[in-house]
């Protein structure tokens, strides 16, 4: 019904190999990015900036990170946590040094320092991969942890280690800081994560993630057919780096605007983003935004149920809550293992065949 | 279909509440998560006095209050969600209840126009009220903790200390660092030793910090602890024999669950604390009468008279106390956030006023000013009666070494001030 093909005809190789070939695909895709773009800002108050689209977009960019680098490469990592922090500290230390420094060139600069120090983690991956790679990433996360405590030029020699985001902003409209309106921090972090998810869908279809995919199914026939593993698995952690440290910065600057290494960047975010990518749909864009939501906003929407409208004790909320997502995640594993892109996949096929299945 | 259940999930997601006439005071606490422990006693005696205060007077000035709990579990994240969720719903005063959630709401509270009351705890150049205008964090802050441990040591050895070595076990985070500036200072003053022996999240694994106690043997040991990091440093201190009476712990570092689980070995050690103990006081009786036997307690109203809760019931008097100065001030009692703040800072707690509470000899009797919202930081020294089973007061009311921590604060302040813009303000 809505998922036509019959009419739909394509006529060149670039208009068949696009990136939502159906036609209804594309316009819900327009349709979502100009609700995105043209209403939300309108709309947008504190709450839902702080506690429900600010953290959905930020996980969501962290998780495409991940997703290139596990999903689309195959090299575990659980050192996101720890990458994270280098994009947070990194956008610290420029904002900092260097005042005059736009926020956007600050974002991107962060990421670029991540994707150079994961790019020096990721070269153990040459040597080992599997569960021994995610035990060196691992080894990451606590060092890179560790570090930024440690050393007291990181966070500005300050008397509790805290840093704190400066106020910045682009075309004179404050996007960090406390006095920054919610759109304008909500429009600054969804163009940075639109670009970022196009470029990501757009690397992956081409040659690089061609070659990160060939890594991942079977890496010695990827060496065979002429795919380079030392500049694939290296170009996989730089890249995904990038991402994680972008998603990074924008946690530190934009949206908490203050944080602490241990709590802010401890080992469960880099186990909660890994529970992003499974649940969302390994090596899959829309699967890390649908992932990011899943982990973030569900627990939300549950409190707000239990505690909002039911009236529950907190304490007791908070528990049930903690099944309930946990049983949710077990459920779906055992019911979709490829995630919630793949149900979504799943879902696309039948409605394209609907009304007649054969 | 999808669109209903789309509707359905924003309204429920923005937990919209109506805006209530009552006076509220939101809490942002935490039952659950890795400090759960020392969350709930402090949560039960916050909730259990506003809810006395509404049973037995009534609310405050004729205006009941109500009480919005959410659930933070110590994690920054959460608590800056409570917060947005919370404070359209006509939010008085905030307490943040983790060094980490103060510092991420400091900045935000004072666009907003909320007061926030960290009481001995968060960040604490807020004590500079010139350049905090909605920060409090009276009675006292961890940097007056810091010098009366240090002075209580020097009353103990005679007042001198110099050469020799003092420890200090600390949470490796914000909150543990916050003593690290003082004692330095201290250290220059008097002359003595400060060793930093810093304990990673959530504080299980110490052995190495504590096998260079015992190798190094310092005079004393102070400890900046929180949650589990507690019971295993005490623990510990028992197996390598450190005598406990040389151990003085922060005012998060000495309440039950610290020292029970230990046994009879923690017998001797020691806390400062800004409030009293034990429940001898006569607000218990109505505690009693008016919310445990109606069933009104909060959580399991198993609390009733250990140190945190003693010190949630101090957070909320203290509160309550500084809405009806508002109330005074601005001769309505609908206060709103702004008036609240007015009250805060035109706050004065006196030992009358205490004991017409039932508090007497509670706290420090102090006035809260425009340029000092730290109050006076006095705190008391308390010591673990093992056989008891029971806290035991030690010590008179012992005042910080102002002359220190001043010109700390004022540094820190200036420091805040020039990172975020704010022109400090004029106090007479």
């Amino acid at each position: 019904m809505f998922y036509r093909e019959a009419g739909d005809f394509k006529t060149s190789y670039s208009d068949d190999g696009q990136t939502f070939p159906i036609a209804f695909d594309r316009w819900r895709y327009y349709a979502v990015l100009a609700v995105a773009f043209l209403v939300i800002p309108f709309v947008i108050n504190d709450y839902w900036e702080k506690s429900i689209i600010m953290p959905f977009l930020v996980w969501s960019t962290v998780a495409i990170g991940l997703n290139i680098l596990t999903g689309y490469c195959g090299q575990l990592s659980l050192g996101t946590g720890g990458f994270m922090a280098v994009g947070a500290y990194a956008s610290y230390k420029l904002m900092t040094a260097f005042p005059e420094l736009n926020i956007f060139f600050v974002v991107l600069l962060s990421g670029a320092i991540t994707a150079a120090v994961g790019a020096l983690f990721g070269l153990p991956s040459l040597r080992i991969k599997g569960f021994y790679l995610a035990v060196a990433t691992l080894a990451a996360q606590f060092f890179l942890v560790w570090l930024f405590n440690k050393v007291p030029w990181f966070y500005n020699s300050s008397a509790s280690g805290q840093i704190t985001a400066p106020e910045r902003s682009v075309f004179g409209i404050l996007v960090t800081g406390p006095n920054a309106a919610p759109w304008a921090s909500y429009l600054f972090t969804l163009v940075l994560v639109t670009a970022l998810a196009w470029v990501a869908r757009n690397l992956t279809r081409g040659k690089v993630g061609r070659s990160w995919m060939a890594i991942r199914d079977m890496d010695i026939a990827a060496e065979i057919i002429g795919v380079n593993p030392l500049a694939t698995k290296l170009s996989a952690f730089a890249v995904s780096s990038f991402f994680i440290g972008v998603g990074g910065a924008l946690f530190f600057s934009v949206y908490l605007g203050a944080a602490e290494v241990g709590e802010a960047f401890g080992i469960d975010k880099s186990f909660l983003v890994l529970f992003m990518i499974i649940i969302g749909g390994l090596g899959s864009i829309f699967g890390s935004f649908a992932g990011a939501a899943f982990m973030v906003l569900l627990p939300v929407l549950l409190k707000n149920v239990l505690v909002g409208g039911l009236g529950w004790p907190t304490d007791l909320a908070a528990h049930i809550q903690m099944v309930i997502v946990g049983g949710l995640i077990v459920l779906f594993l055992i019911l979709e293992p490829h995630g919630l892109a793949q149900l979504w996949r799943v879902a696309k096929e039948k409605l394209r065949l609907w009304p007649f299945p054969h | 279909m999808k669109r209903h259940l789309a509707l359905l999930a924003a309204t429920l997601l923005a937990g919209a509440g109506p805006a209530a006439a009552d006076l509220t005071f939101p809490m942002l606490s935490y039952r659950t998560g890795a400090y759960a422990n020392n969350g709930i006693p402090f949560a039960d005696g916050y909730h259990d006095y506003l809810t006395l205060v509404n049973e037995r007077d009534g609310g405050i000035g004729g205006e009941k209050i109500r009480i919005t709990e959410c659930e933070t579990a110590y994690n920054t994240e959460k608590g800056v969600e409570c917060y947005e969720s919370t404070k359209g719903e006509g939010a008085l005063i905030y307490q943040p209840l983790s060094t980490g959630i103060t510092y991420q709401l400091i900045p935000k509270a004072t666009v907003d126009g909320i007061a926030i009351h960290s009481m001995g705890y968060g960040r604490t150049s807020a004590a500079d009220g010139k350049v905090f205008k909605w920060i409090f964090n009276y009675p006292g802050t961890y940097w007056d903790a810091a010098s009366v441990m240090v002075k209580y040591i020097l009353e103990q050895e005679g007042g001198d200390i110099g050469g020799k070595t003092i420890a200090l076990l600390y949470h490796n985070s914000a909150y543990g660092k916050e003593p690290i500036r003082t004692l330095e200072e201290l250290s220059k003053k008097h002359g003595f030793k400060l060793a930093l022996l810093a304990v990673d999240h959530p504080g299980l694994e110490q052995k190495s910090q504590w096998l260079e106690i015992r190798r190094s043997r310092p005079d004393y040991v102070l400890m900046w602890g929180w949650g589990a990091m507690n019971p295993t440093a005490i623990q510990e201190a028992a197996n390598v024999r450190y005598p406990m009476d040389h151990f003085i712990g922060a005012w998060w570092s000495g309440s039950e669950n610290d020292v029970k689980p230990v046994g009879d070995r923690a017998d001797g050690y020691k806390a400062v604390t800004p409030n009293g103990v034990g429940d001898d006081y006569p607000v218990y009786d109505d505690l009693r009468s008016y919310v445990a036997d109606k069933g009104l307690a909060a959580g399991a109203g198993d609390q009733l008279g250990t140190v945190l809760y003693n010190r949630g019931m101090y957070a909320a008097m203290l509160a309550v106390e500084a809405a009806k100065t508002a109330q005074q001030i601005h001769g309505t009692a609908k206060i709103d956030a702004a008036m609240m703040r007015d009250g805060m800072e035109a706050l004065e707690i006196t030992e009358e006023k205490m004991t017409a509470l039932g508090l007497p000899g509670f706290g420090p009797a102090f006035t809260v000013t425009c340029a000092d919202h730290g109050g006076p930081g006095s705190a008391m020294i308390q010591q673990w009666d093992a056989k008891a089973g029971e806290w035991k007061i030690v010590t008179d009311l012992i005042s910080p070494d102002r002359e220190v921590i001043a010109p700390l604060i004022a540094e820190d302040a200036a420091a805040f001030a020039a990172e975020s813009g704010i022109e400090p303000r004029d106090c007479k």
